[in-house]
């Protein structure tokens, strides 16, 4: 190695240090006091709390509410992304921009500001009454979580499938019409195939945090629906119970890994991630 | 078909945009309600430059957007260069280590950085965001910068090395040009991301300190100040026009470089 | 004369502002090999598109065994098509990608799997079936794209510029792998090049194209030897092309001085344009030439030495076995045979319409 290659690979140094000391120790902590008591002695208890009902509960609903919003989002996404990636490579700036711009808005705002379109008296019961339509119950319900969900992750499952489909070379296509393949074959045998990292790498993207939030449910739920995040969070700010908040999340984190395995599985080139 | 994908494309807009467009509106709300207009006003826009604690909040909030996207750039894009003489296996692990936060859940990365903390014993503060927010923000800078150099010509270094050049002039005249469209949206994106993080801004900060984020949801229980609506617009607007002035400049100097070549 | 197979009728498209095609006529016979040849943007890919039904013309139509198939999509035309970079499906192993035509058209399983090793082994990669096309070299990938055409049995094979991404060595042997393909098929090619040995090896017939016009159609010999105005001469091997005045029927006039040629019928005292290939012009001793000149540069070229000479300023290229020494006075003469002489053209429109017009 020459002189100045090795200056450069001392570049990476301050990163590499600043990855191990923020990144894998911290990790380690959650494992550390999920696995041990007040005393430090090991124990299973503070994972096994998983089993108690209040937290199962939570658990299902967590991983229901973000299924169903991971649903959601890859039948919003894929048309879009669909119509985009056949528009041209402008659009792709373009997207990314779009996707980019509410977040300047604050995240806590643009969930809060469901509500006043949701409430009793918000902007939907307001035009129904106006039609002499009967008032909808959509706020602090299970769906008005699913939307707060909907909302916040999308931009997550349309990056990355809209950076599939767009991949795909032209000709491919022309190819499968010139074998003889309607509109309608060569979505299912072509296009389709071709674009499930993508979808993967949504899917992945989305349920995580959909999964793990705290605060769409504490905004859009009314506080009366307990996601496994709310039960996480309220064990480190209010119970203070470190080992607890730990060994739940060492839970989580077995759903995260799972998803991270899934994730590089099917998308080699970890282009999908943004 | 086309108007079908058309007013699809626009649905979808509407529903990324209503709720932005519902806060701007309720900023300019004489009502405090949030369902009913009671007429324009922009007393709350005056009332803003008088409340000490949000101002207090947005400056926190600035400050780290800036510091953290500009360490976040400087340690990212020097990790990119080193990866380059890395061999392949070492550089898998690397870039693994970076996706994990941005694949791992918000709460967990939160809880974990908390704990950090505490155990060590930092007292949590300004500081402790800081570090918490550099720590998920070099990962967008390293994954908009690491494309770049898998595009770059690696011949173009060389030959300004061939020329005389030294390597760290060499980097600065032919390589960071070259990467600067990746170092320029991780920059933005990092930006962003601190700018727009509640959650593990929520678990690394402690009683002292407070930025838009932790300040908002603070209120919520009893209802958001009509105030903060009209920070949120003034930050939007901000930030929106600053990005169209600075896509301005960069097209206007594009075209004279071009048009001088 | 064979059958006709396509015919293109008052062929036009444009893109935007951009005419692509004026006027397009072109006939095309059962089992030939054609080749449309031009540089870029000569409107060569927007005709074999065309053909193929990815692009539709403006006006015009295209016939296909007396039948009119210009707003036929892709997926009903009985042609193949083998694309520039291939185009596989990398989702799919070798098998698949073969069998995709025959799926869609729901022949049964056996024949598929006959049609597969048939394929394969007509492209020379038997046992290739499971291999996935992303692990297989670029010559490879394009044998799998061409066996993928040709297990349909299409009455025409498309290929657009399908060597070109390939380096020289193996482009040469694939130029005689797709010939003997031909015959072995007995089917028709229609073949997108810019790459004018390609066009003169493979061909029996060449469709030399420019700004959306046909230049000259012709077998190889009759394009290289007898081009019809000077972008074909140009465009087409090295060329001395030369303006000159035709004096009478079998007498042109280069810088003043008269060569003997073969062609009449372009009158009196008339500015025509020559071509004299490098490899007809004739080093001979000062005294013996139609002409003299001075060597101005020599370059060994293997099996020849290539020489500038220059004449009252104007420089001949010429080939020969055997070098002369720069600053040499040589002789020049040509055979009267080998003097190209040609049309010029009266305006800019009329030398891009070439023979069109």
């Amino acid at each position: 190695m020459s002189k100045t290659s090795k200056h450069t690979a001392m570049l990476g140094l301050p990163y590499y240090a600043w990855a191990i000391v923020f990144i894998i120790v911290p990790l380690f902590m959650v494992v550390y006091y999920g696995l041990t008591d007040k005393t430090g002695a090991f124990t299973l208890d503070n994972v096994m709390a998983i089993a108690h009902p209040a937290h199962a509960k939570a658990l299902w609903t967590s991983l229901v509410l973000s299924l169903e919003s991971t649903a959601v989002c890859l039948l919003l996404a894929y048309p879009l992304c669909l119509v985009l990636a056949r528009s041209g490579k402008s659009s792709n700036s373009f997207l990314v921009l779009f996707l980019i711009v509410p977040m300047w808005m604050n995240f806590l705002l643009r969930t809060y500001a469901w509500q006043s379109i949701l409430e009793k008296t918000g902007i939907i019961n307001t035009a129904l009454a106006a039609l002499h339509l009967p008032p909808q119950h959509l706020i602090n319900t299970k769906g008005g979580i699913i939307l707060g969900m909907v909302y916040d992750f999308l931009p997550f499952m349309i990056l990355p499938i809209y950076n599939a489909l767009a991949k795909i070379d032209r000709n491919v296509i022309h190819a499968a019409h010139d074998l003889g393949a309607d509109d309608l074959q060569t979505f299912l045998r072509v296009i389709l195939p071709l674009s499930m990292p993508g979808v993967i790498s949504g899917i992945t993207m989305v349920f995580i945090p959909g999964m793990t939030t705290f605060v769409i449910s504490a905004l859009l739920g009314g506080g009366k629906i307990l996601l496994i995040g709310n039960v996480i969070e309220q064990e480190f700010t209010l119970a203070y119970d470190w080992n607890m908040g730990s060994g739940l999340s060492l839970v989580l984190l077995v759903f995260i890994v799972i998803n991270i395995v899934i994730q590089m599985l099917t998308d080699k080139d970890g282009e999908g991630v943004l | 078909m086309k108007a079908l994908k058309k007013f699809y494309v626009g649905l979808i807009f509407v529903f990324m945009y209503s709720p932005i467009v519902l806060l701007f509106i309720q900023s300019f709300n004489r009502s405090k309600s949030r369902g009913h207009w009671g007429g324009f006003t922009l007393q709350w826009y005056a009332q803003l430059l008088d409340d000490e604690s949000i101002l207090e909040a947005l400056r926190n909030s600035i400050l780290l957007a800036v510091l953290s996207a500009a360490i976040a750039v400087v340690l990212g894009t020097a990790a990119c260069v080193a990866m380059q003489k890395m061999r392949a296996k070492s550089r898998a692990v690397v870039m693994g280590v970076t996706n994990v936060p941005m694949l791992n859940a918000d709460i967990v990365t939160g809880v974990a950085l908390m704990l950090l903390f505490l155990t060590i014993k930092i007292e949590r503060g300004f500081w402790t965001v800081l570090l918490a927010h550099i720590t998920f923000n070099i990962p967008y800078v390293i994954l908009n910068v690491m494309p770049r150099f898998r595009e770059l010509n690696p011949h173009i270094y060389e030959a300004a090395l061939d020329l005389g050049a030294t390597p760290v002039y060499a980097f600065f005249k032919t390589v960071l040009p070259e990467i600067m469209p990746g170092v320029g949206s991780g920059a933005l994106m990092a930006f962003t991301m601190s700018l727009d993080d509640f959650i593990i801004t929520h678990f690394t900060t402690g009683s002292g300190t407070q930025t838009l984020s932790t300040k908002i949801y603070s209120e919520v229980k009893m209802g958001i100040k009509p105030e903060i609506y009209a920070l949120s617009s003034v930050i939007f607007v901000t930030v929106l026009v600053l990005l169209i002035l600075v896509n301005r400049v960069q097209y206007r100097l594009d075209r004279q470089r071009l048009e001088a070549e | 004369m064979k059958d006709e197979l396509i015919t293109l009728k008052s062929i036009s498209k444009s893109f935007g502002d951009k005419l692509i095609l004026d006027d397009l006529n072109l006939t095309i016979h059962e089992n030939e090999f054609v080749t449309l040849l031009g540089p870029s943007g000569c409107g060569k890919s927007t005709t074999l598109r065309i053909i193929g039904g990815f692009e539709s013309p403006d006006k015009g139509s295209v016939i296909f065994e007396g039948r009119d198939i210009t707003n036929l999509p892709p997926n009903k035309r009985q042609l193949n098509m083998v694309f520039q970079n291939y185009a596989l499906f990398t989702h799919m192993s070798v098998a698949e990608n073969i069998a995709f035509g025959l799926r869609i058209g729901k022949k049964p399983k056996d024949y598929i799997e006959d049609k597969i090793r048939y394929a394969l082994k007509l492209v020379n990669l038997e046992g290739y079936e499971r291999r996935s096309p992303s692990t297989l070299s670029g010559g490879q990938q394009q044998r799998i794209a061409i066996a993928r055409a040709i297990v349909n049995e299409p009455k025409v094979l498309l290929l657009d510029e399908p060597l070109g991404a390939l380096d020289l060595k193996l482009r040469q042997d694939m130029q005689y792998e797709l010939i003997r393909l031909k015959n072995e098929l007995g089917i028709t090619f229609i073949y997108v090049t810019h790459d004018q040995q390609e066009a003169l090896t493979m061909s029996d017939k060449i469709v030399v194209m420019n700004q959306g016009y046909i230049q000259q159609e012709g077998t190889p010999e009759q394009i290289y030897n007898e081009p019809e105005n000077a972008f074909v001469a140009d465009f087409i091997g090295d060329s001395n092309l030369f303006p000159a005045v035709m004096i009478h029927d079998r007498l042109v006039a280069i810088d003043g001085n008269h060569f003997d040629c073969v062609d009449e019928g372009f009158g009196v005292n008339t500015p025509v344009d020559i071509v004299i290939r490098p490899e007809d012009v004739e080093i001979v001793p000062p005294a013996r030439g139609t002409v003299t000149g001075v060597v101005t540069d020599v370059i060994f070229k293997g099996v020849h030495y290539e020489m500038c000479i220059d004449v009252q300023g104007r420089e001949w290229v010429c080939q020969s076995t055997v070098a002369h020494a720069v600053n040499e006075e040589v002789g020049i003469r040509v055979d009267p045979f080998n003097i190209q002489v040609m049309k010029k053209p009266e305006s800019e429109d009329e030398e891009a319409a070439g023979i069109n017009e």
